[in-house]
């Protein structure tokens, strides 16, 4: 490990020891029995429970479409022979691969605004407000449409979060060899088949990191949430929010404690995926 | 009968140009060629992996150029025998017929039937990971064999095997394409092998069928 890296793994293990040190247990205690704590750190978990599901629901035929794309037996198979055809091809496939990056480069607070405008249109005001009946219906009167309610947490950190997965199922899917599947197509399975039979078991290891990644990225997702969703406390507070609150209203202490609760979490969740990825390879491991 | 006729395959700046050839019904026919000829690239254009830019294949009568891979009833083993990781040995041999709709029963007697045929049985619950090369080539002629092809297509199956194993499954390969009474075009390099194994034969050279000798008439075409 060169000199750079020991100092950044020293510069992390001081930051927690920092955070450890500043914050006590009886701040801790306190700040767990508060019940809008109680509700951010639920509605944390739930959250970014759903948005890294639907994040993985995008990225698993996201990522392999676009693995498959950029494969040369695709080009193959699609007749692609002239020089031209395979530029144009390559510049389409490469133009999608940039647009679903965009949110990974994105400043955060850009998203939000993003966001917070696209449903200014008329065309976000009627999704909002169906969102809103159907919640009705469903007896969530609560929650009145997506901006500013729970579905604009949710969505907020699946922007962004799906963007990270899908770029994980995208390296998983390109570091699995595709002749099995085109043997299983010479064996009477449809390209559907050959995905679900053959491809998608082997890529388990990547299923779980996507997982993995957008669940903590959707934690620590702060700017969108501010933007999109709001800061109303035991309605759109999540962690991330909590941190800032305290933060705002001068209370340090209780901003590092929640920030804690987020390290805790963070770190339980990186152990269970190394625990569950254990004894995986490079050619059908985790990636990233 | 197996009949391609003017064939036109694009790849890059590589080409196959004009290649016509025909295979009579359960002929085992081996094709030859240096590295870099085409073969590999003829038999997956044959197998429906690879877009063809011109020509006709027929399979017993039915025009198959365009056709989907999974409607071609053509089975395929490639070089490195790609099996399916995540998958025991039995359920590899029963695949094709599974996602061809065959009932349980039929799948189980098939599966039995190859695996005593390929001297496979032992190895049906294990995976992939740890078979040997022999075992591996076994499992993959089951695999392509499944669901009775017109046409079995094998890409230097014996290539990457020992001397020992390679005679054994040469006589095998003999054995089971009488048995199963199928049609086989086989590419390899060894003309040992392709002696011991082929009725008829042909020769890819610069992107052409250059010389077709029919073992049994002795007749000798240039295409």
């Amino acid at each position: 490990m060169s000199v750079f890296g020991v100092f950044y793994l020293a510069l992390i293990i001081a930051l927690l020891v920092a955070d450890f040190r500043f914050a006590n247990w009886s701040d801790m205690s306190s700040l767990l029995s508060d019940p809008r704590v109680q509700f951010s750190i639920w509605l944390s978990l739930i959250s970014c429970t759903i948005a890294a599901i639907l994040s993985l629901w995008v990225a698993i035929p996201t990522g392999f479409l676009l693995a498959r794309l950029g494969s040369e037996s695709m080009a193959q198979r699609r007749g692609l022979q002239s020089p031209g055809s395979r530029r144009l091809f390559n510049c389409v496939r490469y133009s999608i691969d940039t647009l679903l990056d965009i949110p990974i480069v994105l400043p955060p607070l850009v998203v939000g605004i993003s966001l917070l405008v696209l449903f200014q249109t008329p065309a976000g005001r009627w999704l909002d407000e169906r969102t809103g009946e159907l919640f009705a219906s469903l007896g969530y009167a609560g929650i009145r449409g997506i901006t500013y309610e729970i579905p604009a947490v949710i969505l907020a950190q699946f922007t962004v979060a799906a963007a990270f997965a899908i770029r994980t199922m995208r390296n998983t899917f390109e570091q699995i060899d595709d002749r099995p599947e085109r043997v299983a197509l010479t064996l009477g399975a449809s390209h559907y088949q050959a995905f679900s039979m053959v491809a998608l078991p082997q890529a388990w290891r990547g299923i779980v990191a996507a997982f993995t990644l957008a669940w903590a990225r959707s934690l620590g997702e702060f700017g969108p949430i501010l933007i999109f969703a709001g800061t109303a406390r035991m309605k759109t507070e999540v962690l991330s929010t909590t941190v800032y609150l305290n933060f705002q209203f001068g209370n340090l202490r209780g901003a590092v404690s929640a920030s804690l609760i987020l390290v805790t979490l963070a770190i339980v969740v990186l152990i269970l995926t190394r625990l569950l990825t254990l004894g995986g390879n490079s050619k059908n491991g985790v990636i990233v | 009968m197996i009949s391609v006729q003017q064939l036109l395959v694009r790849q890059g700046d590589f080409e196959l140009s004009s290649i016509s050839f025909e295979i009579p019904q359960n002929a085992y026919a081996i094709l030859m060629g240096a590295t870099g000829s085409g073969k590999t690239t003829l038999l997956e254009s044959i197998c429906g992996l690879r877009a063809v830019s011109g020509g006709k294949i027929w399979i017993d009568g039915d025009d198959i150029t365009r056709a989907p891979p999974a409607q071609r009833q053509i089975g395929y083993v490639p070089q490195d025998s790609s099996l399916f990781p995540t998958m025991k040995v039995y359920r590899q041999i029963s695949f094709g017929m599974e996602v061809r709709g065959f009932s349980q029963a039929e799948r189980s007697q098939r599966v039995d039937e190859l695996a005593s045929s390929l001297d496979i049985t032992e190895i049906l619950d294990r995976y992939p990971r740890g078979l040997s090369g022999g075992e591996r080539q076994r499992v993959a002629l089951a695999r392509a064999l499944s669901f009775r092809p017109r046409l079995l297509c094998l890409d230097e199956p014996l290539s990457a095997l020992d001397d020992d194993t390679r005679s054994n499954l040469t006589k095998l390969l003999k054995k089971i394409q009488q048995s199963e009474s199928v049609t086989v075009l086989h590419i390899t390099h060894n003309v040992e092998e392709g002696n011991q194994l082929g009725t008829v034969h042909f020769r890819l050279e610069k992107g052409q069928v250059r010389a077709v000798v029919c073992e049994d008439s002795g007749d000798k075409n240039t295409a």
